[in-house]
């Protein structure tokens, strides 16, 4: 198993050399120098490097390139159906994410001509939230109900859920990219043998081979990949918050489903991680992941105290507070508000960004914002390559004026 | 206590540029790095070394190179360091880096903790530290922002997205750390000049009794169809003017979109 | 150039390089500004164990020398000449010890100045004795097995901060030239106590004061060598230590270089980027020029001294007074090449400017080291007849 170039098809035209993203495939001299001509240069990959990611395959104009891998054949794989979306519950609701997932799900299971459904934990009392579960668009309702579940620890979740998937068997199974999605999605791919994608951009169906096609950034956003999960069942993935857009008007009464109600076993072991306390963070008041609209401040701010502006400005607008990761280390903000690389990763409709030069590290958190507006002194600040609109301008002098005119035309 | 801190070589994703010809990644010249997150996973088992004695030991799962990151970990002073690679692990998705992790951790004996960032910055999937948890049939806790380890336990708080959550889990466990859990130390010169004399042990996929279903390209669940870049965002529209100028302009385009 | 640094070496240069450039680049603005002590930086490299590189392994040290001093002094100083000195100066009130010290007072002071928990430092200098040294007014009375201390010593480097003092005191005025002692004096000895922090034109973050001595009892086993050696103490230890002080002056002159030439090819006037402008190009080449023979100076005799030389006085003096001049020019060029943004504080190389001045005043004004070199020159040519 292996790759190798197959030196009588190449050519030496050195496009399979810029495609490569880990530099692993070199021109060098293959043979003696023909009678007046140069030697020929043909590709050699570096098999030290080279992760077999198979980037370089297509490049090749002369099927010059072969990966050959013996890959498993699990058995029982096309005994898998169904789309399944995790309903993230946080404090006895729903997450938003749910229904974002819910909706796109509901155009793979069309695609794939299945059912769309939904897996809720909780305790008794997470029943109520069933119904808008269906309003979304799931067909069944999987329920695990049980104390322990109330409020989410890895190792009860992924019993149940587990216990569900080796017994309903569905095909692909989504889940929200949030702290606890990812928390439990790694550890539960595992437990049931899947192949798990982390923060899809995008999920479509293979029209041929009716599998689930996962794109997602990789190298700080800098280039996407395309990850298919041809034999391990279910096929998982997970989205972030606000990639996909929920349906505009879910109607409670418009659908009915399948409810199917399910007690699973949970021993001690499951039970060994304890919650001791919540430490609420009083300065954050809008959820950043889950804001449609979010003003950042940096390091044009100066000092701790001019975060103000910001919050008045995004009060005004209903938006959340954002920062970059200068303010959070000097202490001007909570690191809740951190966007980026380190920080939190956020696509909301209107990302204003003030006084924030826009280094790589915080643009791999926020560029795939709808609208950037970028308000920077320095007219060569590297924000103004991704903002939206772009003002070069004092700050100081523009957030209070925006914020003072749309006071004004709100009346 | 005898902590096992996973990390992971990667290209310094800050310095990846695109080629605005061929819309491919320039790796050229980009340096290797130790994961960022990584370098926390180390420094916290370091302090909590400082606090309860016991024993450091780094791994990594990589080509040959990695083993440069290993000497890094060497010259900030951890005890031991060994380098899990072999033809076999070519390839390697999550679910087989981290089988292949727990693997070599088992080879490596007992253990009170290990620790691992977050996620890697060329990766971004956050799934190796869960997986080795789930390998190791061992309770896992992540996002870890502040530790306390008290008896045989550990009190973690783990940052989520607007509150803090304060955990207790038994050891013994695995502890993903974001950035904000502390600050890595420098490497200090005995340090380096340990590191330089360091021959880093290899582990290869016989040493670890690695089942080769579960290793490298074969071994994993997930492949990658395709890589491509995405389009480079279109630059926007500078809007000009006085600062009432801009504010009118600005507004009036918001509001078209319903957003202020 | 190629200096064909050991690995070692260049192990120490990398490393001061880099705590350097991640932690002392962004706090020298602040650091200039407030004036504050940079405990936290000194820290640092007490961590990475720097503090000790000249002091030998049996006391806690690295082991290394002159050489592997100056590499890190200069590297420092490349990004700020006030931390420089600060971490140069702990070296000044070390090397008395290390030269003349008994092994007694070796184990007892050396560890905790290898492991950076202590800071040394030197007094010499009074309000009435700065190039003329021997003008000291500092008396130090035996008294049974102690020796009381009178007087003030000016402008010492880390005074107040440190822990470690090594002070020239007059024991016997009778004597003149031989008439003065060394002691270790330890911060908190009754009768020692510090005039206020000086308000300086740069190396702002350094430590500046006076050392004030009233009745304050030394025990008599803190005096270094013998009684009346101590001006020979201070003239070694200041041949010594020179080619540190001539590191720092490379060090700030090869950061405003750096600057100079980044700046240079941003800035564009008359359509093109002034480091295409043959005026400045013509500036950029005499500044390199001059840090390079500088370091090349400082270097040779680092490693002469490393090698064993005992007879450097005068090329120790050389290195200095060149070095420092050539820190003084540079930076001075690196202002104007700035032009008008060299002189705003927003940018670095003006801080550069204010810090080189000191490098030809303290530790022998250019006008001494002038002195010192033609006195050795002096010397050579009667020998020869």
């Amino acid at each position: 198993m292996g790759i190798r170039v197959i030196l009588d098809k190449c050519t030496g035209c050195t496009l399979c050399v810029k495609s490569c993203p880990f530099a692993a495939i070199k021109m060098e001299d293959a043979g003696p120098a023909q009678e007046g001509k140069r030697p020929k240069k043909k590709a050699v990959i570096d098999l030290n490097t080279c992760t077999l990611c198979g980037a370089c395959l297509p490049s090749c104009k002369f099927n010059a390139i072969e990966i050959t891998h013996e890959k498993r054949e699990i058995a029982g794989k096309e005994n898998f159906k169904g789309v399944w979306v995790f309903a993230e519950q946080r404090e006895g609701k729903v997450q938003s994410v749910a229904y974002e997932l819910l909706t796109e799900g509901k155009k793979l299971a069309q695609d794939l001509k299945t059912e769309l459904c939904a897996v809720l934990c909780g305790d008794q009392l997470i029943e109520e939230e069933v119904v808008h579960l269906f309003a979304y668009g799931a067909d069944k309702v999987y329920l695990a109900v049980h104390d322990e579940l109330k409020h989410y620890h890895t190792a009860p979740y992924t019993r149940a859920i587990a216990e569900m998937i080796n017994k309903f068997k569905p095909e692909i199974m989504l889940i929200g990219a949030t702290t606890l999605g990812r928390d439990l999605a790694a550890r539960l791919a595992i437990r049931v043998g899947a192949g798990l994608t982390a923060d899809c951009t995008g999920l479509a169906i293979d029209p041929v081979k009716k599998i689930l096609l996962q794109t997602r950034p990789a190298f700080g956003g800098n280039i996407m990949a395309t990850i298919q999960t041809p034999n391990h069942r279910p096929q998982m993935a997970t989205v972030r918050p606000k990639v996909f857009r929920k349906s505009q008007i879910p109607n409670p009464k418009s659908k009915q489903g399948n409810l199917i109600k399910f007690s699973p076993v949970i021993n001690a072991a499951d039970l060994s991680v304890k919650l001791l306390e919540i430490i609420k963070d009083e300065s954050v008041k809008v959820n950043l992941a889950e804001a449609e609209i979010i003003v950042s401040g940096g390091r044009g701010l100066g000092e701790a105290k001019n975060f103000k502006l910001i919050e008045e400005l995004a009060g005004i607008l209903g938006g959340a507070v954002g920062a970059s990761r200068a303010t959070v280390d000097a202490g001007w903000i909570s690191a809740h508000h951190q966007v980026g690389q380190t920080g939190k990763t956020v696509s909301p409709k209107l990302y204003i960004a003030c006084g924030i030069s826009g280094k790589i590290q915080h643009l791999a958190g926020m560029q795939s914002s709808e609208i950037i507006v970028a308000i920077n002194k320095d007219p060569d600040a590297p924000i103004f390559k991704v903002a939206t609109y772009g003002i070069v301008a004092d700050l100081f002098d523009v957030v209070p004026a925006l914020t003072k005119k749309i006071k004004e035309l709100r009346g | 206590m005898d902590i096992i801190v996973c990390i992971k070589q990667v290209p310094d994703t800050t310095e990846v540029r695109i080629n605005p010809e061929t819309n491919t990644l320039v790796r050229e010249g980009v340096p290797s790095i130790i994961n960022p997150f990584d370098e926390n996973a180390v420094e916290e088992a370091l302090k909590l070394k400082e606090k309860h004695g016991g024993k450091v030991t780094v791994i990594t799962m990589g080509p040959p190179q990695a083993s440069e990151a290993l000497k890094l970990c060497i010259a900030m002073g951890v005890d031991d360091v060994f380098l899990v690679s072999d033809r076999a692990f070519a390839g390697s998705d999550t679910w087989a880096t981290s089988y292949t992790l727990s693997q070599a951790i088992k080879k490596i004996g007992s253990f009170d903790l290990i620790i691992c960032g977050k996620q890697a910055i060329d990766g971004d999937t956050a799934q190796v530290g869960p997986g080795i948890a789930e390998w190791l049939g061992i309770p896992q806790v992540t996002f870890a922002s502040k530790t306390e380890v008290i008896d045989k336990k550990i009190k973690v708080e783990r940052m989520l997205e607007e509150v803090n959550e304060v955990v207790e889990c038994p050891l013994p466990a695995v502890i993903t750390v974001v950035k904000q859990i502390n600050e890595p130390r420098l490497p200090s010169l005995k340090g380096i000049m340990k590191a330089k004399k360091a021959v880093v042990k290899v582990l290869s996929a016989a040493d670890i009794n690695a089942d080769l279903a579960n290793t490298g390209l074969k071994g994993s669940p997930t492949s990658v169809v395709k890589i491509f870049t995405p389009p480079p965002k279109g630059g926007g529209e500078i809007l000009a003017g006085d600062t009432s100028e801009i504010v009118e302009k600005l507004t009036s385009k918001l509001r078209e979109r319903k957003l202020a | 150039m190629d200096y064909l640094l050991t690995e070692e070496q260049k192990s120490i240069k990398e490393l001061c390089r880099q705590i350097a450039e991640e932690k002392v680049l962004p706090v020298r603005a602040h650091l200039d500004e407030t004036g504050e002590f940079p405990w936290d930086l000194m820290k640092l490299f007490a961590k990475a164990d720097l503090c000790g590189l000249y002091i030998p392994s049996e006391y806690g040290g690295f082991g290394g020398g002159t050489f592997e001093f100056c590499i890190s002094v200069e590297e420092i100083s490349r990004v700020c000449g006030g931390v420089g000195v600060t971490f140069a100066a702990s070296a000044l009130g070390t090397v008395p010890i290390l030269i003349f010290g008994s092994e007694e007072q070796k184990k007892k002071y050396l560890p905790p100045i290898a492991s950076g928990e202590k800071l040394a430092a030197f007094g010499l200098t009074e309000a009435n004795a700065g190039s003329d040294a021997s003008g000291i007014e500092t008396t130090a009375k035996k008294e049974g097995d102690h020796y009381v201390l009178n007087g003030t010593k000016q402008w010492i480097t880390n005074g107040g901060e440190a822990e470690t003092y090594t002070v020239i005191a007059m024991t016997d005025k009778s004597k003149g030239a031989r008439g003065a002692s060394a002691f270790i004096l330890e911060k908190g000895m009754p009768g020692f106590t510090f005039g206020k922090k000086e308000n300086k034109m740069g190396i702002r973050c350094s430590a500046t004061r006076e050392l004030v001595f009233q009745d304050c009892k030394v025990p008599a086993k803190n005096m270094l060598g013998r009684e009346g050696m101590g001006f020979i103490v201070a003239m070694k230890t200041l041949d010594k230590t020179r080619p540190g002080i001539g590191a720092q002056a490379v060090g700030i002159a090869q950061g405003a270089l750096d600057e100079a030439l980044k700046y240079s090819r941003e800035r564009v006037q008359f359509g093109k980027s002034i480091s295409s402008i043959q005026a400045v190009q013509h500036m950029l080449a005499n500044m390199a020029t001059k840090i390079e023979a500088s370091r090349a100076l400082v270097y040779a005799v680092a490693r002469a001294i490393d090698a064993g030389s005992t007879d450097f006085t005068k090329e120790a003096a050389m290195c200095k007074l060149i070095a420092s001049d050539t820190a003084m020019e540079v930076t001075t060029d690196a202002v104007q090449i700035f032009g008008g943004y060299g002189y705003m504080k927003e940018y670095p190389v003006e801080k550069m400017m204010r810090d080189a001045k000191i490098t030809q005043i303290y530790e022998g004004t250019n006008q001494i080291q002038r002195n010192q070199i033609a006195l050795g020159l002096i010397k050579e040519t009667a020998k020869k007849k």
